[in-house]
């Protein structure tokens, strides 16, 4: 008789994950991607801001040490390039923190109480849902100045309705367990009972949700800075970086694919490794 | 179903409200007048302009005029381009948005449902994995990279289409847009369809189908198709946004005199008014559409239909 190995959920999850040859691949991608943004500054000789007069829009080469080139104005691609990433893998991961803390404590609120709160509440999200919110983040552009923190805070708030709608759902089945009856017996408070024993118990759906959210965020930054909405000079991003090499790509070409290629890049990985989270955590896609 | 749509009507007013009343009291809190310019006006010519534009009253009654106004379809006038009204830019440049929306909606569906379709029929193939491959790229790839790099294969280095520009709606002017409009909704119905199909040819009646032995392509195209259509129908409302969205930048890009350039435009030159007018405009538009979406759901799935009528 073979013994029939019983594996945790965690473990069976995780297996699923490795099995899943392009979210693995992604995630490593994405390690590597953070490692060199972060290291950057001291890859390169050259500076963001500084302007070599030798080589003003020079095409890419290692003779020069510009490796990605030099803009129409001689600044170094490649550090640009990595002060791009930087800041919007910053943004992605700040707004999405943003968008988590609202969305996840309105989702556990709304079900942990129930009833008519949950009512009212689930009933403004579906308001929300069908608002235009590219055309609101651009409007708060518009009137309040382009604020690097209002950035963050403006993307991070229109995003938290998925996670909202979730956590309710999780929430809905997660009060009914007999720890959450045990700890009202106990004379926890309802902010307690949600903190302690509800929250912590969601953040596995959460976790998805996270990987999903951050290229969403990721995206609305770089079609604000795009349009010429989002970071202002002399920081940028890489949206910033894809309008300007849009602007200049019909002599100097690699101004454009470079950002191009990282933001495609980014995107592409949080994208495979959310879609194989997604489907790691669903007990139904057992091959 | 006419009970259903006025139910579904009524719902849509508050939204329409809200979308009024936040732009509305954005553009209050927004530092800054329109009237402030470099040198300062003289005292009686800013008093003047204000009382034109009802700004010596209270806020509570601008909203007023301002709703009053919208529901005769009067958006004030442009504060950037003189001797137009808000509503006359709208008019001059939805119809140009309009069709290459419609367009690329009409060539996602299309494309995307067929790719989905066969990718599911020929699961874990080669056709499969390139179909899903290709759609994540789709996806991953942001519409404002896609034009430049579409712009520059197929106008600098092959020269077949036009960089940019309209042309009084050419042809060769049309395709690079459309398709950069549609390319990320391709990709999007292409999954949704895909695995959709996938579980409407495990159910039952699609076996029942294969086993009385009836021709591939009549169970594809009669049973499994309208199922798998329905999500596809669901995701046509985010879609529809995502399309409008994208126009605002496609038409940046191209320079195609469109609303979402007006847009764009208002924004860039603090245009309170016609950033204001568009985005209530568009709000209503995508509220009306997506109830359109949803009563052709319910007209699809008798299910929806059922549960209309309980409640």
């Amino acid at each position: 008789m073979s013994e029939i190995e019983s594996l945790s959920p965690r473990k069976q999850i995780w297996l699923r994950l490795k099995a899943n040859r392009a979210a693995l691949a992604s995630m490593f991608l994405i390690g590597l991607l953070m490692i060199t943004v972060l290291v950057a500054p001291w890859l390169s000789p050259f500076n963001g801001e500084d302007i070599d007069y030798e080589a003003i829009a020079s095409e890419p080469s290692i003779t020069t040490g510009h490796l990605f080139g030099t803009d129409s104005l001689g600044r170094d691609l490649f550090v640009r390039t990595m002060e791009g990433s930087r800041i919007s893998l910053a943004i992605g991961l700040v707004a999405t923190l943003v968008s988590l803390l609202i969305g996840i404590n309105y989702g556990a609120i709304a079900g942990y109480f129930g009833g008519r709160v949950d009512a009212v509440m689930m009933r403004i999200v579906d308001i929300l849902y069908a608002m235009p919110f590219m055309f609101f983040v651009i409007l708060l552009m518009v009137f309040f100045g382009r604020n690097i923190f209002l950035i963050f805070f403006a993307i991070g708030a229109i995003n938290w309705l998925d996670i909202a709608r979730i956590v309710r759902g999780q929430t809905l089945a997660i009060k009914q367990q007999d720890y959450v009856e045990a700890a009202r017996i106990y004379g926890a408070s309802h902010w307690k009972i949600i903190q302690r024993h509800i929250v912590p118990n969601l953040l596995g759906i959460v976790v998805v949700y996270i990987t999903l959210t951050i290229p969403q965020v990721i995206l609305v930054e770089s079609f604000l800075s795009f349009l010429g909405l989002g970071i202002q000079e002399p920081m940028t991003s890489l949206g910033a970086l894809v309008s300007e090499g849009a602007n200049e790509m019909e002599s100097y070409s690699w101004t454009l694919i470079f950002p191009a290629v990282f933001l495609s890049i980014i995107l592409f990985c949080f994208n495979f490794i959310g879609d194989g989270l997604r489907d790691a955590l669903d007990p139904k896609q057992v091959k | 179903m006419i009970e259903y749509f006025i139910r579904r009507l009524l719902g849509a007013i508050p939204t329409i409200f809200i979308i009024i009343l936040v732009s509305f009291f954005l553009i209050r809190l927004a530092p800054g007048g329109p009237f402030d310019f470099d040198k300062s006006l003289a005292p009686e010519i800013q008093a003047n302009l204000n009382a034109k534009f009802h700004l010596d009253e209270p806020v509570y009654k601008q909203f007023g005029f301002y709703l009053k106004g919208i529901l005769q379809g009067d958006f004030g006038p442009s504060f950037q381009y003189k001797n137009y009204t808000v509503t006359e830019l709208i008019g001059q440049g939805f119809p140009v948005s309009m069709q290459l929306g419609l367009s690329a909606m009409a060539l996602a569906l299309l494309l995307g449902s067929a790719a989905g379709i066969l990718a599911a029929y020929r699961q874990n193939s080669k056709f499969d994995y390139g179909v899903m491959t290709i759609s994540m790229l789709g996806i991953s790839v942001p519409n404002f990279v896609m034009a430049p790099i579409l712009i520059l294969l197929f106008a600098i280095m092959f020269s077949i289409f036009p960089a940019g520009g309209w042309n009084d709606g050419a042809l060769e002017n049309r395709i690079l847009p459309i398709v950069t409009l549609a390319l990320p909704q391709i990709a999007y119905i292409a999954r949704i369809s895909r695995g959709s199909m996938i579980e409407v040819l495990r159910s039952p009646f699609i076996r029942t189908a294969f086993s009385k032995g009836l021709p591939t392509f009549y169970i594809l195209t009669r049973h499994a198709l309208k199922p798998t259509l329905l999500p596809v129908i669901s995701y046509m409302g985010p879609a529809i946004a995502g399309i409008i969205t994208g126009s605002v930048v496609v038409e940046q890009i191209y320079g195609i005199p469109g609303l979402g350039r007006y847009f764009v435009q208002g924004a860039l030159n603090r245009d309170y008014t016609l950033v204001m007018g568009v985005v209530v405009f568009y709000g209503v538009f995508i509220i009306l559409l997506n109830l359109i979406v949803d009563l052709l759901y319910g007209w699809l799935d008798p299910q929806i239909r059922l549960q209309g009528k309980k409640a």
